[in-house]
């Protein structure tokens, strides 16, 4: 496949169009901004979470294909998680759309992404939402 | 014919023969900054080969001959301008130090409390936030130009701004976002006509047509070094002499004083007094290249030359579906802001660049004026004097292809 059709897979480009838990999360009990200052994108990461585990999640913002499928995916990907178990997807996709070596758990789903690492000028964008999510997660008591 | 001069001016610039992904090169990201000439690439060569040295103080052979190759230079960017005297050519770091330079310098010393500037709103973030600094230091108050539907400064909101408290006008001669060439003479006109001076940010305009600032009788006038084929780091500001001569130094140091003591300094004379330090001596060297080399291909041919082009793109863009310009101003050089379909303008660039083609995505450091247009981002291709209807050719092939990716 080349770089291109890597990258901008079907599943990528399906969750840009049609992002799945996009919007405000009423009951969040945590939440976090981030920006991408290279382009000016925005994402807003909502959490609920109870007993250490992400019981909703949703976002807001987004941009490009990458961020805003990235945002969509990191959502279902984190619902019904444990904390830890987080933080854990987090430091595995990093390293997906980073480096080469083979990670330590598997991402299902996520490693759709892996394309991105050979374009690092959009690293970020697949990035910033999870950032944002690990920023919320700290965020204890920043509801809606 | 010009088609036919044009394939050869690009073998003047040595990175355009290149493959990219694969594909041949095809750079349509001027309005950031521009390819340099190899005659402008060989200056800069020659300087640190043959006579690299300190300036205006030296005695020996090497500092002689870079001193009088910086200020040859200087003689040619008056030329380029037509300035009245080679002493209201001041060599900064680029467009934005020059604005800076006027907000501390002129700003600071004429803006009291109440106070007003006026600026537009398709400006570049480098002549918003200079003034948003001064502004707020001084307590003075900064006011906006409206734009039309088209993307131009709407003249009659300009007129009902103008007041007694207006104590400078600061407007952009060509949009980097949208490509509109402001009717600048006029502007400069009413402006004066209510005694307030007026800087005119050259920064977009200066590659595609020719500026005479005696013509404008513009108080000020900036410009950056490399979207005019020459070197970064370097630009210009230019000031009538007698402005010049009453604004308080920007920065001190050496060279721009004549004697200090612990009690006092007193300060060199113009231009010296403000460059202070020494200077990006190959960077002016750069820049005065670039403009014999834009001397020697002529301003017919670069006008006739981007018209076409320009024309052109308009035309064969129209044609791709889904594409729409952000604004259309009647008067525009080549800098062509559009929106793909619903598509990020960063998914665009990053499809655009597999196939070697170099266009810029995001908000072109003007976020007030794509807000004025309802986004945060747009693409941008932006033409010079090099490029061709076989890659405006290219770019659209490239587009169509953005869109089967996206659907």
């Amino acid at each position: 496949m080349d770089p291109l059709r890597e990258l901008y897979q079907q599943v990528i480009v399906d969750h840009s169009k049609r992002p799945r838990n996009r919007g405000k999360l009423e009951y969040s009990n945590r939440k976090a901004e981030g920006v991408n200052t290279l382009c000016g994108d925005q994402v807003t990461v909502y959490l609920e979470v109870e007993n250490d585990v992400v019981k909703d999640v949703r976002f807001e913002g987004g941009g490009c294909a990458i961020s805003t499928a990235s945002a969509s995916m990191m959502t279902e990907a984190v619902k019904s998680k444990s904390l830890s178990e987080v933080e854990t997807l987090f430091e595995e996709f990093h390293r997906l759309v980073t480096s080469t070596e083979p990670g330590a758990q598997e991402l299902g789903k996520l490693a759709v992404f892996s394309g991105v690492r050979e374009f690092p000028v959009r690293v970020k964008c697949a990035t910033l939402v999870w950032h944002t999510l690990h920023e919320a997660i700290r965020n204890k008591g920043g509801g809606a | 014919m010009t088609e036919k001069r044009i394939i050869e001016v690009r073998e003047d610039f040595p990175i355009l023969r290149q493959l990219v992904h694969g594909k041949p090169l095809t750079y349509l990201d001027n309005a950031a900054t521009t390819q340099k000439p190899r005659t402008v690439i060989d200056a800069l060569v020659k300087y640190y080969s043959e006579f690299n040295s300190n300036i205006h103080r030296g005695v020996h052979e090497l500092s002689q001959r870079a001193t009088g190759a910086y200020e040859d230079s200087r003689e040619k960017m008056r030329l380029f301008v037509n300035a009245r005297s080679e002493t209201e050519i001041i060599f900064v770091r680029g467009a934005t130090e020059a604005i800076n330079l006027v907000a501390q310098s002129y700003g600071n010393s004429v803006l009291g409390a109440g106070d007003e500037v006026i600026i537009s709103g398709m400006e570049h973030h480098a002549n918003i936030v200079p003034w948003q600094l001064v502004c707020e230091a001084r307590g003075a108050r900064l006011r906006v130009i409206r734009l039309t539907e088209r993307g131009e400064l709407d003249l009659d909101h300009f007129e009902s701004l103008l007041s007694p408290r207006t104590k400078l006008v600061s407007i952009v001669h060509a949009s980097n976002a949208i490509g509109t060439v402001n009717p600048v003479k006029h502007v400069i006109a009413r402006a004066h006509a209510s005694g307030v001076p007026v800087l005119i940010d050259g920064a977009q305009a200066v590659a595609h047509f020719e500026t005479d600032v005696r013509d404008l009788d513009c108080d000020f006038y900036v410009l950056s070094g490399h979207k005019l084929y020459g070197p970064t780091g370097i630009g210009v500001l230019y000031g009538k002499k007698e402005l010049l001569e009453r604004m308080p130094p920007y920065q001190g140091g050496g060279d721009m004083i004549r004697s200090v003591t612990f009690e006092k300094s007193v300060y060199n004379e113009l231009p010296y007094k403000f460059e202070a330090g020494t200077p990006h001596i190959e960077g002016v060297i750069g820049l005065g290249a670039a403009l014999d080399y834009l001397q020697g291909i002529g301003w017919p041919l670069i006008v006739e030359h981007e018209r076409d082009l320009l024309q052109y793109a308009l035309a064969r863009l129209r044609e791709v579906p889904g594409l729409r310009f952000i604004a259309d101003p009647c008067e525009r050089v080549g800098v062509l802001s559009f929106m793909l379909d619903d598509i990020h303008p960063h998914d665009i660039g990053t499809v655009l660049d597999q196939e070697g083609i170099a266009i810029r995505a995001g908000h072109h450091c003007a976020q007030p004026v794509l807000e004025r247009f309802g986004v945060n981002a747009t693409a941008r291709a932006s033409l010079a004097l090099y490029n061709t209807r076989g890659e405006i050719d290219r770019l659209i092939d490239a587009l169509l292809m953005v869109r089967e990716v996206f659907t």
